[in-house]
């Protein structure tokens, strides 16, 4: 008969090791719940998620596109219709990534279920990457059935493939994270439309979706360069047509750093509780 | 092993309020614990704290000895909470809540099916597995978010008035099933306003008022404190007027109905003695309030308010 083996205590690092581990797997099975459910969330209600921003591009290109279109002629050497297809794309990923990430927070802080994520070992960052990727997927969504759309219309000349899904991977990030700091010190419902509405529908058409800023007089052009969405909108143009009415640099600096800045606010916010714990 | 203490801990708020006001308090690991106090008393103040819902203003918290200011994320993993308000998704699928509840504490999908089983089956929910939260009876959904907080299997489970609004049925069922809980080894730390579901549960109790803890100590050492208990008998025949007993102050509601108030030093036989040598015979008796309640009431009223202003 062999002598019990003494019980081991163990140590504090093999104890600290085993615990980080186990938050590793927390947080890599938590990440894909939140984006699961996100995505699932996308799906469900696609009736508000998908359908209208294909019916607006639809318009959009039958009316500017196709109608005007032909009488306004060529814009930066493409027909009109080419011209303003890459502004469209982009118009409903930014619109979309935002509004996806707003309703989507703001409706789990409404409903309390915001707690569920709260409460749990998930690092904020984590919290705020999972609903940022949210915003992502449902901008991409929406980006690809648009771009079939306008394919259905017109040609899609590519300049640059990487230029393209990097351009529209960070617009999307940027305006995920805007709408969860728009969600984050929303207090109703009013106030998660009143930026969409007051904001982001003016900055968006005021930036060159629809011309070239080259046709504005000097002082407009001035203050068009203020105006965020006329990067995003000039750097996937240029992807697809070679053509920008910025410095494309420029326009990478600016969204990798509104990305960052974004990202850095929205996890304070959440450590600091503003608009979710008290 | 302490499942989970206070060291002085406060809270005020930004309007001013103070909630908590430096209280220490311990729960030990397997205890069924109650901790009990009047709306605004501080308790679910206390329960934010621990769960990260309310930012502390000073003070220590552990939980299974992880300090929150600096292991938040393993002391956040020990805990099981069942809030006071409904706080699911009410457009998702009872079996969506719990499988997305179980990824949020790193459950694979996996796992998550098989303890979703477990616990709605236990809870009598599974045959709700596929319906949409929102549908639930208040009952229902108040059994959801015990299954859903048991879905990472925590080693303390707090529960924020569980069987609010639930018909005694359903709050009997959901007893049985924190008992067995307990039993099996989570530690429970219970608020609730059915004083009765306290003593009928708790090993141990804290009352807490004005964010100050009046009261911490064994159940049954606290209710010993009870210093007179009144009953009240239902007599078979009525009696024109209550029946001088020395020692004993009877009151006489109706002409079936007497109460007696007893102090620990006197005993029921005697009074029963009595009563039969006066003619009159009791059909039945009970305690006029629940014990606990009696004793909360007193522990409450001895400490008066310090300020109207309390933050729940």
């Amino acid at each position: 008969m062999t002598a019990p083996q003494p019980v081991l205590e163990r140590s504090a690092e093999a104890r600290a090791r085993d615990e980080k581990a186990a938050l590793t797997r927390t947080a890599i099975v938590g990440f894909t719940t939140i984006v699961i459910r996100e995505f699932n969330r996308i799906i469900r209600i696609w009736g508000q998620t998908i359908v209208p921003p294909a019916i607006t591009a639809t318009l959009y290109f039958v009316i500017f596109g196709s109608l005007i279109g032909r009488r306004i002629g060529d814009m930066g050497g493409y027909t009109y219709i080419q011209y303003i297809a890459p502004g469209l794309i982009m118009m409903s990923v930014i619109t979309n990534s935002y509004g996806n990430v707003v309703s989507s927070f703001f409706g789990a802080k409404f409903g309390k279920h915001i707690e569920e994520l709260l409460v749990s070992p998930l690092p904020n960052w984590l919290i705020v990457t999972g609903y940022m990727v949210g915003g992502i997927v449902r901008g991409l969504i929406v980006g690809a059935v648009v771009t079939t759309i306008t394919l259905l219309f017109t040609h899609l000349h590519v300049h640059s493939v990487p230029v393209v899904i990097s351009a529209v991977l960070l617009s999307s990030i940027v305006f995920a994270l805007a709408g969860m700091i728009n969600a984050v010190f929303a207090k109703n419902f009013d106030q998660i439309s009143f930026i969409p509405t007051f904001v982001l529908t003016p900055l968006t058409y005021l930036g060159g979706v629809f011309y070239t800023i080259k046709l504005l007089p000097e002082w407009a052009q001035g203050m068009s360069y203020g105006n965020p969405i006329l990067y995003m909108v000039n750097a996937f143009r240029y992807g697809f047509l070679g053509v920008s009415d910025v410095d494309i640099r420029f326009a990478y600096t600016m969204m990798i750093g509104a990305a960052v800045a974004l990202f850095a606010a929205n996890v304070w916010l959440l450590q600091r509780g503003v608009g979710t714990r008290e | 092993m302490k499942a989970l203490s206070f060291h002085q801990l406060t809270k005020t708020y930004k309007n001013g309020v103070q909630a908590l006001k430096g209280i220490d308090l311990t729960v030990e690991e397997g205890d069924f614990f109650a901790l009990l106090g009047p709306n605004g008393a501080g308790k679910t103040t206390a329960i934010g704290i621990v769960t990260s819902l309310v930012n502390k203003t000073s003070g220590k918290v552990e939980v299974f000895g992880h300090d929150i200011d600096r292991e938040l994320a393993i002391a956040k993993s020990c805990i099981g909470l069942v809030p006071q308000e409904i706080n699911f998704n009410q457009f998702e699928t009872v079996s969506t809540i719990l499988v997305n509840q179980a990824g949020f504490y790193g459950i694979p999908r996996r796992v998550a099916l098989d303890r979703l089983e477990k616990y709605l089956g236990a809870l009598q929910l599974w045959e709700k597995r596929n319906a949409v939260s929102r549908t639930l009876s208040g009952g229902m959904k108040r059994r959801l978010m015990i299954a859903r907080a048991l879905m990472h299997e925590p080693r303390l489970l707090i529960l924020d008035e569980p069987t609010a609004g639930v018909d005694i049925e359903v709050r009997r069922t959901m007893w049985t099933f924190m008992r067995d809980i307990n039993a099996a080894g989570t530690t429970i730390i219970l608020t609730t306003h059915y004083l009765e579901e306290a003593e009928s549960l708790c090993r141990h109790v804290a009352i807490i008022d004005k964010g100050r803890i009046i009261e911490n100590d064994r159940m049954s050492t606290v209710l010993r404190k009870l210093q007179t208990e009144v009953f009240v008998l239902n007599l078979r025949n009525p009696i024109p007027a209550a029946p001088v007993l020395p020692g004993y102050r009877l009151t006489m509601p109706d002409d079936h109905t007497l109460e007696v108030e007893v102090s620990k030093e006197q005993n029921l036989n005697d009074i029963f003695s009595r009563l039969t040598a006066a003619g009159i015979e009791v059909l039945s008796m009970r305690t006029k309030t629940n014990r606990l309640e009696e004793l909360f009431m007193r522990l409450v009223e001895q400490h008066p308010s310090q300020s109207n202003k309390a933050a729940s």
